[in-house]
């Protein structure tokens, strides 16, 4: 059946439909709408879930880590300032291998402050452990939240997930979701398995011991071990949902990208923006290609190296900037190509939520067509000269 | 694609107009999306709302710059924002207005479809207060064609009526058949 | 006993079996060694309670001895005795 739901309904939608043993929450913009919706859930009865409200979001993630680890499924969700906030137990949930599932409105981190949409918050969590997916609309908001519930508790894994959607943006736009069957989901994701439940009296554990010198280092390795389990495993739960939805996804998305010689790598709403100018420029004769990044860590740099291969001209839209430098996704991808002599350029947009439209795209697309060297100035979209 | 902007002052139901229309399309099969500017708003700043309604998936994310139909809901607006700005020039334009359309158009110079009518007026009548969002709807709707009225009508009644009780959402119903029925084109 | 690698200790930085604090002998950080005079003591208990490292051991109600293998050597238990019942000597003194 289709709804037509916001991007923060549809996150709360998926959350209802995984229905986890707790969800510790604190309300920011534009995150609030999930939990407010969520709460309602929870009100009516239509959960089974514990809901905290805690004092900050410092606290719902400690909770989140404590309700984990005690044994419980624990999603939350946060934006920009929040996350920041979160950031110490943000690496303390990934280090303890809790398989937390956060959903991340993405919001343009003060100062000056600002609640609308770019990807700094997440972004600074890059490093911290999680698999973050990033969600081009409402659909797969709720789609890829359900499939980060199963990924983070797969056994090989047993990671915490960031599901990123844009502020406002998809957050707060009313898009038409197809969600599925309840039952459906349930059956999808299975029951929860805990490991070494706090809760297991009879099986006493110590979680959060001080961990120095001597076993620290290879602690680390295990956590770059479980990644490396991310790529596959995702593909096959991309594969196993395809067949309970009809909704089919990859790791990356391709969209005219084989024989184009122009492409855009984004993420995210700007990503359909894009597709929608790249079906223009078909029109017209110009091979133009969107590359979307939707799993940005593990980062899949073999796909996105394969992808590119024939594109002769690239370019590379970031929503977040990386000061004194590469913009964070344009860095991954010219890491992933270091290898290919291509001419590449990094474009940075949409900061503190300022639209990018489809003359923009089509600016870029145009623009490129004329490199001749690697460009190494960063080139800002929309930006007052 | 159709794309739709409402102007209107905070808390004229400018976004939940924008949102029904959306969700009312909807139902008769198409694709949509619908979102308001999101600003430092306040109840009575001019703010927009959008909607866009296709027959495939809508996959735009960016703000509505060239609206096919703009509805202004107050007439103020008409001296604070340039409401014809980006609409093209095939455009429909509805304003709540006391003024003809003819009047409108000379007004605005504006060479598209203009529909007028007295929603303030309408929404006091049939609601009680200056709502002018539903009368809007109205006629926007007989102006455009893109979703019928019953279905806008049983759309306002699911929507509505757990929140708002029986007697509003039948005021606010009658609000949009009035608007319907009343506004005039040039 | 070499160190497991990576691939052998549980994940999460987790101690999975336990009670192995046991395990770890913190006598040898002790300088003095408190000493317990059995014909002074009272077995009040007080030295047992204080005990940071629950060094001080008890059976059926009486001081059975002192566990050497994790007394640090605090001398706390010397000070809380009221009776004076425990002394001490530095370890260079103690031949095993």
């Amino acid at each position: 059946m289709k709804l037509a739901l916001s991007g923060n309904e549809a996150a709360a939608y998926a959350m209802k439909h995984i229905n986890p043993d707790v969800v510790p929450a604190f309300p920011i913009t534009p995150q609030t709408e999930i939990m407010h919706n969520f709460a309602g859930f929870v009100a009516d009865g239509e959960v089974d879930t514990e809901m905290i409200l805690v004092e900050s979001e410092h606290s719902a993630m400690s909770a989140a880590v404590g309700a984990a680890s005690a044994g419980a499924r624990v999603m939350t969700a946060t934006s920009a300032n929040g996350l920041a906030l979160m950031f110490e137990i943000v690496y303390i949930a990934a280090s303890t291998r809790l398989p937390i599932v956060m959903t991340v409105v993405n919001r343009a981190l003060s100062g000056p402050i600002n609640i609308h949409c770019d990807h700094s918050d997440s972004m600074g969590c890059r490093d911290s452990g999680w698999i973050q997916i990033y969600s081009e609309n409402a659909q797969e908001v709720y789609d890829n939240i359900i499939i980060g519930m199963k990924l983070a508790e797969d056994m090989k894994i047993r990671l915490p997930v960031m599901v990123c959607q844009d502020g406002f943006i998809t957050s707060h736009s009313i898009d038409v979701v197809e969600p599925l069957e309840p039952e459906t989901v349930k059956n999808f994701i299975g029951e929860h398995k805990a490991i070494y439940p706090l809760l297991d009296v009879e099986n006493p554990v110590t979680y959060g011991p001080l961990d120095l010198y001597d076993y620290y280092f290879e602690h680390k390795r295990q956590q770059v071990d479980a990644m490396w389990y991310v790529k596959p495993t995702l593909r096959q739960i991309f594969a196993d949902f395809s067949k309970i939805s009809g909704r089919a996804y990859d790791i990356i998305e391709k969209y005219f990208v084989d024989d184009a010689d122009q492409v855009i790598v984004t993420m995210s709403s700007t990503a359909g923006t894009a597709k929608a100018e790249v079906d223009e420029l078909r029109k017209k004769g110009q091979k133009a290609g969107l590359l979307k990044i939707k799993l940005f860590r593990p980062f899949p740099y073999e796909e996105v190296s394969e992808a590119l291969k024939n594109a002769k001209h690239i370019a590379v839209l970031d929503r977040s900037l990386s000061f004194g430098a590469d913009a964070p996704l344009y860095s991954e991808i010219k890491s992933a190509l270091y290898n290919q002599n291509k001419k590449i350029c990094s474009y940075v947009f949409g900061l503190g939520g300022r639209d990018i439209n489809l003359e923009d795209i089509k600016k870029v697309f145009s623009e490129i067509q004329k490199l001749d060297n690697t460009c190494h100035d960063i080139r800002f979209i929309g930006l007052r000269d | 694609m159709i794309e739709l902007t409402i102007i209107g002052r905070g808390g004229q139901g400018a976004k939940t107009a924008a949102q029904l229309l959306a969700e009312a399309a909807m139902e008769t099969g198409k694709y949509v999306q619908s979102f308001p500017e999101y600003g430092p708003e306040r109840a009575g700043a001019p703010v927009k709302a959008f909607t866009r309604i296709d027959d495939s998936l809508v996959r735009v994310h960016c703000a509505v710059n060239n609206p096919d139909i703009v509805g202004v809901t107050d007439p103020t607006l008409l001296k604070a924002v340039n409401v014809t700005e980006g609409l093209k020039q095939s455009g429909i334009l509805v304003v709540n207005t006391e003024d003809s359309p003819e009047a409108i158009k000379k007004k605005l110079n504006f060479n598209g479809k203009v529909f007028t009518l007295d929603a303030t007026r309408i929404s006091i009548d049939t609601v009680g207060k200056n709502l002018p969002n539903m009368p809007i709807l109205g006629a926007i709707l007989k102006a455009t064609d893109i979703v019928p009225l019953d279905i806008l009508r049983e759309m306002v009644r699911h929507k509505f009526e757990k929140k708002i009780g029986k007697d509003l959402t039948d005021k606010n119903i009658l609000a949009i058949e009035e608007g319907h029925k009343e506004v005039k084109n040039a | 006993m070499p160190e497991p690698s990576w691939k052998e200790i549980p994940t999460g930085g987790l101690i999975v079996k336990p009670g192995n604090a046991d395990n770890y002998k913190t006598g040898g950080w002790r300088t003095y060694r408190p000493i317990r005079d059995p014909n002074k003591c009272t077995n009040c208990l007080l030295c047992f309670i204080y005990c940071p490292d629950s060094a001080i051991k008890v059976k059926d109600g009486k001081i059975s001895h002192i566990d050497y293998d994790h007394c640090k050597g605090c001398l706390i238990c010397e000070k809380e005795c009221p009776v004076k019942a425990i002394s001490h000597k530095s370890e260079t003194e103690i031949k095993e």
